[in-house]
């Protein structure tokens, strides 16, 4: 942002604007490559998927578009779904069917505004930082509910249903799990946390101390079912509920839809990066190596690697029933979430 | 100075506007009631849809949402504290101890009343006479 700023500061005549367009001229110009950088991440995203399932199916995936590996393959898959017919069926409340996907996404999106990719490069830093992302990120609850709802549509309802009980569910132990983190640093800032992390491997909150290496696993286990991955997959359970709340959607709200799931796969993995991972420090700290890699990219790839660890679960593990998905959230998550606030909180006042 | 939020205001505004102009491109471009009026009907595996979907639907999902909503305040409250906490020391910690030892009795309750099982006992009962 501070760069970014910078380079706004050679445009001629920038001194001449207005106080408040250029105050708000970095944060607009941010949001931009924030927004840019995220299409891309999730057009990469979806063809890692398809090539991930593919190599543990033992087969090839795409391999045809664009040449390399099929690298062009979601770029077409896009520019099909731009070009389908958006269908809206007659018996929708079409006031809350086409602005359910606007809702879904917004919720998916609006969290990274906080996610600080490198020790400059975020778009603002709110003192609420992980208070905020909780929030906003089950915003998409309402979004679910309401496409379900409007679509009028058996599997719609139900799979709206499975996927709002679940969600809310899960929200709790990983909110628990941010708490412990909390704990540690003193301040729900995200980039306060990740300073709090600086100087190598072992200042990383995953290797503090033993209570926290359990609330990464807690909060990567519920961050699975808050993105209905695999195995917490009921909510669009294929061979039951077609396709889930998004039954009745095609072509671009569809595809928003899409965006949205994978925008919110990469936000939990950004988070779990920025709290237990490091953020964008490095594993070896600066008085013995120098940082020559920045710190996005040192984001990316912590992050990437927590994704990775997603789709390879979602191809090896099989689907949860749905008590057994209700008894792991309140009778194993919340229960060792809190002994863990409590080991936490015992082991920071020491 | 801008309030502290302009950012995130800023932000959705920037998402909305996106998303608008890609519909406002996909409606310039994509086909338009080609094949017939049957798609408009709901997907119900190629049947003609029995009856609504707007539908009653079980009373556990009310439930789970008055036990989230219980701790859902429960987190809000415990943040402020997990703040403060390394400035306030033991007498913090002993407090949250006992804030939590409360809601856990409340588990406890919701627990043995069976309200977090799925499959109700009863249930089985009908589905074996």
């Amino acid at each position: 942002m501070e760069s970014v700023a910078q380079l706004l500061e050679k445009i001629p005549k920038y001194d001449a604007l207005p106080e408040t367009i250029s105050a708000l001229m970095p944060i607009l110009a941010s949001s931009v490559i924030l927004f840019a950088m995220l299409a891309l991440a999730v057009l990469f995203m979806v063809w890692l998927e398809r090539k991930v399932s593919a190599h543990i199916q033992d087969r090839l995936g795409p391999m045809v578009v664009g040449g390399w590996h099929g690298w062009a393959q979601t770029i077409a898959d896009a520019l099909k779904l731009l070009l389908k017919e958006d269908i809206v069926p007659a018996s929708v409340d079409r006031v809350l069917f086409k602005m359910a996907p606007f809702i879904v996404f917004l919720g998916a999106f609006a969290a990274y505004v906080v996610l600080p990719f490198g020790s400059s490069s975020f778009v603002t830093d709110l003192n609420i930082g992980i208070l905020y992302i909780v929030a906003v990120s089950s915003l998409s609850v309402i979004g679910i509910i309401m496409a379900g709802w409007s679509s009028n549509n058996k599997y719609s309802l139900y799979g709206s249903m499975r996927a709002a009980a679940q969600i809310v569910s899960y929200e709790i132990p990983a909110a628990v799990a941010i708490m412990t983190v909390v704990l540690f640093t003193g301040s729900l800032s995200m980039v306060d946390i990740v300073r709090a992390q600086t100087g190598g491997i072992q200042n990383w909150f995953l290797f503090r101390n033993p209570f926290l290496f359990l609330a990464f696993v807690v909060y990567f286990i519920a961050s699975l079912a808050e993105v209905n991955r695999t195995p917490f997959d009921l909510p669009e359970a294929e061979s039951e509920l077609v396709a889930g709340y998004h039954t009745e959607y095609s072509g671009m709200r569809f595809a928003f839809f899409f965006l949205a799931e994978y925008a919110n796969m990469f936000l939990v993995a950004s988070v779990a990066t920025t709290l237990f991972l490091g953020g964008w420090t490095q594993a070896v700290p600066a008085s013995i190596m120098p940082q020559i890699v920045p710190g996005p990219v040192v984001f990316f790839v912590k992050a990437l690697i927590l994704i990775f660890i997603q789709m390879w679960m979602r191809w090896s593990l099989p689907r949860l029933r749905v008590d057994q998905l209700m008894y792991i959230n309140w009778k194993v998550l919340l229960p060792v979430s809190f002994a863990l606030v409590l080991g936490a909180g015992w082991m920071a006042t020491l | 100075m801008l309030p502290e939020f302009s950012g995130v205001l800023l932000f959705f505004v920037i998402g909305l506007i996106f998303l608008w102009f890609v519909l406002v491109l996909s409606r310039l471009i994509q086909p338009k009631g080609l094949m017939g009026s049957d798609k408009y009907i709901p997907y119900e595996c190629g049947e003609i849809p029995e009856g609504q979907a707007w539908i009653r639907f079980n009373i556990r999902f009310y439930v789970l949402a008055l036990i989230f909503i219980i701790f859902d305040v429960e987190i809000v409250f415990l943040l402020p504290w997990a703040v403060v906490f390394k400035q306030l020391g033991t007498f913090a910690y002993i407090e949250g101890v006992i804030f939590i030892a409360i809601l856990v009795v409340g588990l406890a309750y919701v627990w043995k009343k069976g309200d977090l099982e799925w499959v109700k006992s009863d249930d089985l009962d009908a589905m074996k006479s």
